[in-house]
């Protein structure tokens, strides 16, 4: 059908549904933990297919993401470039890790992320609490065997069939 | 071909790090420019446009949940609903028939002071946009933008009180900053007896804080706060919330005060833009004192 090598619906598809995702409302404690869907599928792409998406893709995402929760513009882009060069800089060695080794890259990745929009909330002077950013870290990186097995099974029955 | 540091794909010879550079440079840029002033509006605009359909369709299942649980609900229900309306609403008749004559007496007794009549405030209802924002600040968004006149510092209002102001304008939609934001101030004074002082929203919808009152302040528990007008956002004599809790230390110069907000933060599902009443003065205000006339 369509090769996954150059096709571009499944990768679009996740971009668009995690950004969606992001701003999905959720009740009020469930809300903290959600999880930092955008760096987690920007993770992902960057790792398996970094010759497709890298850091143009990240920024984009992350101005998407900017507009669409009203922050500073350029914050979530910022944070997001921070999160692309690591995984594009890294791909190799982090794509052959085992799963639990995998998910701390990313846990250590997500922390870097959060690092980056809590030290432009505070340069900026915004008024931000302390302990909740460290909530999606967590969801996120419990998450990511469920991303990365979901998603690299649809690609192989993508390649399958072609 | 995927040396790290090195070509990406074959399609640019840039170094990776250089291009990270690049445009790291670029959105610290941007959010330089974006902090200071707006002048990064229109290109915000661009991009509201290009995200709204995700807002909309993330928003449409909600909606149309609403729908569906109406057409769903029997009919015993929406008599008895329909009923509890009807008498609400003659209560509120009675009310404004006295309302009426208050009004031109009021009118009639600024007139007499020589001060200017207040004048009746436009409004347009909004619907807010079933879509979360930052978790860590009470902000929304609503479905009217620039092409209703929205404007920046536009005060917002809902069934039971001052619910917060417009902080940024895109196209189709716009932001809301409620008072309940940790960034977010009103100027309010108290009903009872006129004390002014500004309640700070604490990031919590259900608290605002007034940290400028000194120990000595007369202000109680269930006080009611209303805008005072002043810093010229919020319209005055609309209700901000009720003081739950006072508490007095000795050694310290000022009170904690605690009140709890009139408008329903966390449940609304419409709000209230109010055009301010210097907008429509020339039209309105002469007409308020030819009522006086006759």
């Amino acid at each position: 059908m369509r090769d996954p090598d150059t096709d571009w619906v499944l990768p679009l598809s996740t971009f668009v549904l995690a950004l969606a995702l992001s701003v999905v409302p959720l009740p009020g404690v469930v809300a903290t933990f959600r999880p930092d869907w955008i760096p987690l599928v920007i993770i992902y792409w960057a790792i398996v297919a970094p010759e497709r998406f890298g850091l143009l893709t990240a920024m984009w995402l992350g101005l998407a993401a900017d507009t669409l929760t009203g922050s500073l513009l350029g914050q979530h882009a910022l944070a997001m470039l921070v999160v692309g060069y690591l995984c594009l800089r890294f791909h190799l060695r982090i794509r052959i890790f085992p799963v639990w080794q995998m998910s701390m890259s990313v846990l250590f990745m997500l922390a870097v992320y959060e690092f980056v929009l809590f030290w432009v909330d505070g340069a900026a002077g915004r008024t931000v609490p302390y302990v909740e950013r460290w909530a999606p870290v967590i969801t996120g990186v419990l998450l990511w065997p469920l991303i990365l097995g979901t998603l690299d099974r649809i690609r192989q029955d993508n390649k399958a069939r072609v | 071909m995927n040396v790290p540091g090195g070509v990406d794909g074959g399609r640019t010879a840039v170094p990776l790090g250089l291009r990270f550079l690049l445009l790291t440079v670029f959105s610290l840029s941007l959010m330089l420019v974006d902090n200071r002033d707006d002048h990064l509006s229109r290109l915000r605009q661009i991009f509201s446009v290009a995200v709204y359909p995700i807002q909309i369709t993330v928003s449409f299942p909600f909606k149309a949940w609403e729908v569906v649980s109406v057409s769903l609900s029997d009919r015993v229900s929406l008599l008895n609903e329909n009923a509890e309306l009807k008498s609400e609403q003659l209560k509120h008749e009675v009310r404004l028939q006295r309302m009426a004559a208050l009004e031109a007496e009021n009118i009639r007794l600024r007139v007499m002071l020589d001060s200017s009549p207040r004048v009746a405030d436009r409004v347009l209802v909004a619907e807010i946009l079933a879509v979360d924002l930052d978790p860590y600040r009470q902000r929304f968004s609503i479905n009217r933008g620039l092409g209703d006149g929205v404007y920046v510092g536009q005060a917002l209002l809902d069934a039971n009180g001052i619910a917060g102001q417009i902080a940024g304008v895109d196209t189709f939609t716009s932001e809301v900053i409620l008072i309940s934001d940790a960034d977010h101030a009103v100027p309010v004074s108290v009903n009872r007896n006129g004390l002014r002082t500004i309640a700070v929203g604490t990031g919590d919808s259900r608290r605002l804080s007034l940290p400028y009152l000194t120990n000595n302040a007369d202000i109680e528990s269930g006080d009611l706060l209303v805008s005072s007008g002043l810093g010229g956002v919020f319209p005055s004599g609309y209700p901000v919330g009720r003081v739950v809790e006072v508490r007095r230390q000795p050694g310290q110069l000022f009170a904690e005060v605690v009140a709890e907000p009139a408008a329903e933060l966390n449940r609304d599902r419409e709000v209230l833009l109010v055009w301010a009443a210097e907008d429509t003065k020339q039209s309105t205000g002469t007409t308020g004192l030819a009522e006086v006339e006759q």
